[in-house]
């Protein structure tokens, strides 16, 4: 079979899965987890398949028209570069895990069939996207992706905090959706196609009219899904959604789809300064905004969350500084191991019965209950911490690499104030990305209290596979640093020495620095007891997560944080802790901004629809009313009035048939 | 004799018979006011059953003869009139046709009524199922 | 109370007067005034046995009527089934249903206005055109009597016989009738409440059923979902 072949059926087989899956769910519930499991894991292979077959060398292009538009033809369209066939490797690698970590997760769960579905249609859409050699294909994929968030984060739609997470997420990425739109009828309009070869074409010949407002318009949609500044406050509130679907969604694909768009159109935006020191600018608040506020978070998946937000934030800056191989490196090592801290830290949840990170200090033994989750988290934060020789390392140091680069002049695609602008605000937060990994292992590994409940060992879906995705966080850095290169525009990247030296002793340093706070704040753990803990000895894990999530905010006062004085976090940030669990207020002013003048607008709406045109339709109404009240008046059961009414007409008709006879 | 005089007496009869149907509270007033009704159609069925036995020489009398079928029928008429009305005493406790108001919008019971009438709504209109059943 | 339409009926009387009025017509003025008389009497007095009473002297005229038309049998017949059993019946209820001796004050409903204006409307209508269109007709009453005994009954029992033996059905039905209709009261006035209660029990009120706010789905997070 030809590669072109064999890419279509990438994105086929989920596809074909998910509408299986949603048909059968209810008629034949036998066949819904290999439903769930098999399409792509057939993906997979393929996917790595194309990788192997495209190698690096020239893109695979192949197109044929959908439908003439009568001014910009749609096609259906396959651009296969290194960059697409790699991803496409990673989304594929971690949606499988996904799956079948979720066969154990929501093992009794009665909606996993639909959950299943709409997981493999999420994974058709984000292949789609990789793959597609079309704008307007990439727009279906990119809203389908959308919309499969919603639902997906509504899972546990029983839960309000669900119910609001999955609304704001959908409308927050909808947001920067318009402009998105807009962005790219302007720039197939500037371009003359929406094919990304022609339009990379029109901009490498200098044909592109507006560069600036085409790239500031795209630049909204990605931040809106990649959850950059000033639109990433869906990212944490989603964590209301099942983990799997955090790890699948909200860590590696869906939000990296942004810095793939932008890495696949960087000629676009590198055709205007303006937007790169936007991005540059951008980037390095989400950053440095981000680490601070994952700092001071009580759950531990929205620790994750922010920690997704920063991540991408590296990736947007090293696209900043016009290096599409370092951001696209990072979003391959991040999509592992921060699967891989997802999938850990649900496994962590279901031993401890809770989301908290407060409760689970005060519980002792926890990484004897869990020795996979412990040992394969480790292995994540220190990649994460970019620790040599994980896979963060490698990645992290390619991006600060690159923003060096840049910042002491040596390139032309981007200027010198982005990239100390990416390099600083790159080094600060890996200080605080080490500080917040540390917090969360000694929080949650070294706890110290009662003893933790054992319920028993873990499933053996959800532990096979964080072994799994151990593996190229360890490992694929070291080995990919050399080869990817070859798949990716040729720039090097090897660490550098000096960003090298600089980054891992930032990270040392912050690691060292909140464990000496821990170790001041701990003793404090066991004078103030805190925390409400799910039982559910039988239940799976979807369960305890669900009755986790609910239970923080009665329990804690607040969703996000919890008054724990022996968080060393207090310590370390001091009078900005407060803020920083709330993620800086950018949910009240934005509720200030949008939310309450739409209300007040509904309010206003209401009363005009209720009290002026109501009123002219109930005053229409009178009047059949008082008719009607007038008639009813007649009907008095009186017999005699009846027969009087009768005979009376009577009396009339025959006057009057007597005048007419005698012609009157 | 001219045929205006019966004809117009029985006019005014009848019309005087109208008026007490119409205006009449008791039941049984009513009915008396049926009788004369019936009775003015009487005088005016022989005065032209005389009239046209001469005039037309018709021999078939019908004029008599359905004089003759009224008055039955009007006595017939009458006991089962009045054995409604008995009926509807021994009910209500009254004879009063103002009071028999089941058919008016919004019926409720009288609340005025002092006598034992007051039966409730539905056991009323059971017992007058029953009795026209 | 004395009739106050004397006028209008001698002036209607008054109008037709180019033809000399025999006895007969002189007699039967006379007598047709005071079965008018009686009938307004009837019809508008209070005490309701009186009513009653004044019925009979107008069926009683009436009857005279009959014989002045020569109409014998006929006259004998109102006689004997009006004033002899319908005025005895309508006693009879009058007594059954207590009605009071003497004066009653709400012997004439609320109607009795809008009932006047029908009737007087009525009454002149109907005089106006009989009269108009009987205005030269008379009755030849010489000669043997259309309605004597002989004629009537060889009427009847040659051309009538059918309607005859119909109606004597439908005397035997209204007889039935009078019994059921008296016999299923009185059985029943017996025992009242029971039977009226449970012919119209009406439906039990709905109990409201709890329900799950979730519905027919059952998910086990739903615990938590309780809050």
């Amino acid at each position: 079979m030809t590669t072109t072949t064999l890419a279509v059926l990438v994105p086929l087989l989920p596809f074909l899965g998910a509408a299986a899956g949603l048909l059968l769910g209810r008629t034949a519930p036998g066949f819904v987890r290999p439903l769930a499991v098999l399409p792509v894991l057939g993906s997979l292979g393929l996917a790595a398949t194309v990788a192997v077959r495209q190698g690096g060398d020239h893109a695979i292009d192949a197109a044929t028209e959908l439908t003439p538009t009568g001014s910009v033809p749609i096609e259906l369209a396959l651009h296969i570069d290194g960059f697409a066939a790699l991803v496409a490797v990673l989304v594929a690698f971690v949606a499988t895990c996904v799956q079948i970590y979720s066969t154990g997760y929501l093992h009794d769960d009665p909606r996993y069939p639909s959950y299943a579905a709409l997981v493999s249609l999420f994974t058709s859409a984000m292949l789609l996207v990789v793959y597609s050699g079309d704008l307007m294909l990439l727009l279906v994929g990119w809203e389908i992706m959308g919309i499969c968030s919603y639902f997906l984060v509504g899972h546990y739609w029983e839960t309000p905090e669900a119910r609001a997470a999955s609304l704001k997420a959908f409308l927050v990425t909808k947001l920067g959706d318009v402009p998105f739109l807009i962005g790219l009828f302007a720039l197939a309009t500037d371009a003359g196609s929406f094919q990304i070869t022609k339009v990379l074409g029109t901009v490498a010949h200098g044909g592109l009219d507006h560069p600036t407002l085409i790239a500031l318009l795209l630049l909204a949609g990605v931040a809106g899904k990649s959850a950059q500044f000033p639109l990433h406050t869906w990212l944490p509130d989603a964590m209301a959604g099942p983990t799997p679907v955090s790890a699948l969604i909200h860590a590696a694909t869906m939000v990296a789809a942004g810095v793939y768009f932008i890495a696949r159109l960087l000629p676009v935006f590198e055709a205007s300064r303006a937007a790169m020191v936007v991005l540059a600018v951008m980037a390095a608040v989400t950053m440095a905004g981000s680490a601070l506020a994952a700092l001071a978070q009580d759950d531990i998946k929205r620790v994750l969350a922010y920690s997704t937000i920063g991540q991408l934030g590296y990736m947007t800056g090293a696209l900043a500084v016009g290096d599409r191989g370092a951001a696209v490196f990072h979003l391959l090592s991040h999509g592992a191991f921060k699967a891989l801290l997802f999938l850990a830290a649900g496994v962590i949840i279901h031993a401890a019965g809770t989301n908290s990170l407060a409760a689970m200090s005060r519980m002792s033994n926890l990484r004897h209950r869990v020795p996979d989750a412990f040992w394969t988290m480790t292995v994540a934060l220190l990649a994460l911490a970019a620790i040599p020789p994980f896979s963060g390392f490698f990645s992290k140091e390619s991006v600060l690499g690159a923003a060096e680069h840049v910042a002491t002049g040596h390139t032309q695609h981007a200027p010198g104030a982005a990239g100390w602008t990416v390099l600083v605000a790159g080094l600060i937060t890996a200080l605080l990305t080490a500080a917040y990994a540390t917090r969360l292992w000694l929080l949650a590994f070294r706890g110290r209290g009662t003893e933790a409940p054992d319920h028993g060992r873990q499933p053996l879906t959800m532990t096979v596979v964080l072994w799994v995705l151990a593996v190229p966080s360890l490992a694929v850095g070291a080995l990919a640093y050399r080869t990817l290169p070859d798949w990716f525009d040729g720039r090097d990247l090897t660490p550098t020495l000096t960003t090298s030296v600089l980054g891992t002793g930032v990270a040392l340093v912050g690691g060292l620095v909140t464990y000496a706070a821990w170790r001041h704040t701990a003793t404090l753990a066991a004078r103030v007891p805190l925390g409400a803990v799910a039982a559910h000895p039988e239940g799976d894990a979807g369960q305890v997560e669900a009755e986790a999530i609910a239970s923080h905010q009665p329990a804690y006062g607040d969703v996000a944080r919890a008054p724990d004085p022996s968080d060393p976090a207090r310590l370390l940030l001091g009078p900005l802790h407060r803020h920083a669990a709330v993620g800086f207020h950018l949910d009240a002013v934005y509720s200030a901004l949008f939310v309450r003048p739409v209300q007040a607008g509904a309010t206003l709406v209401r009363f005009l629809d209720r009290e002026v045109v109501e009123t002219y339709v109930r005053g229409a109404g009178a009047l059949p009313r008082l008719l009607g009240a007038a008639v009813r008046r007649a009907q008095t059961g009186n017999l005699q009035t009846y027969v009087s009414a009768l005979l009376a007409g009577t009396v009339v008709l025959v006057v009057a048939a007597v005048l007419v006879a005698t012609g009157a | 004799m001219h045929l205006a005089y019966p004809a117009v007496l029985s006019a005014l009869l009848f019309c005087t018979g109208l008026y007490g149907v119409l205006a009449r509270r008791n039941a049984i007033l009513v009915l008396m006011s049926v009788e004369l009704m019936l009775n003015a159609v009487n005088l005016n069925l022989v005065a032209f059953d005389v009239w046209l036995s001469r005039a037309a020489q018709e021999t078939l009398h019908s004029g008599q003869a359905l004089t003759l079928f009224t008055i039955a029928i009007a006595a017939a008429e009458i006991g089962i009139g009045l054995a409604i009305v008995l009926a509807v005493h021994r009910n209500r406790g009254t004879a009063d046709i103002d009071r028999l108001r089941d058919t008016a919008e919004g019926h409720e019971s009288d609340p005025a009524d002092g006598s034992d009438s007051d039966a409730p709504t539905t056991g009323t209109a059971g017992e007058k199922a029953e009795a026209t059943a | 109370m004395s009739p106050a339409f004397t006028p209008l009926t001698s002036a209607a009387a008054e109008t037709h007067g180019f033809l000399s009025p025999t006895g007969v017509e002189i007699a039967f003025l006379l007598v047709g005034l005071v079965t008018f008389g009686a009938a307004l009497v009837t019809v508008t007095t209070k005490q309701l046995v009186h009513a009653a009473l004044w019925l009979v002297v107008a069926l009683g005229g009436l009857a005279v009527e009959y014989l002045l038309l020569t109409a014998e049998f006929i006259a004998w017949v109102q006689v004997l089934i009006y004033v002899g059993s319908v005025v005895v019946l309508l006693l009879f209820g009058l007594m059954l249903t207590r009605a009071p001796i003497g004066r009653s004050p709400d012997a004439d409903s609320g109607n009795r206005w809008a009932a006047l204006t029908v009737a007087v409307a009525a009454a002149a209508a109907l005089v106006w055109v009989v009269v108009d269109a009987f205005r030269a007709t008379w009755i030849d009453l010489d000669g043997a009597a259309a309605g004597s005994t002989e004629a009537t009954g060889a009427s009847l029992f040659q051309n009538w016989v059918l309607p005859f033996e119909a109606l004597s059905v439908l005397l035997l039905a209204a007889l039935v009738g009078a019994i059921v209709l008296s016999r299923k009261a009185k059985a029943e006035s017996s025992s009242p409440p029971v039977n009226s209660r449970a012919t119209t029990q009406s439906s039990p009120p709905v109990t409201e059923s709890s329900l799950s706010v979730l519905g027919a789905r059952e998910n086990p997070a739903d615990q938590e979902g309780a809050r």
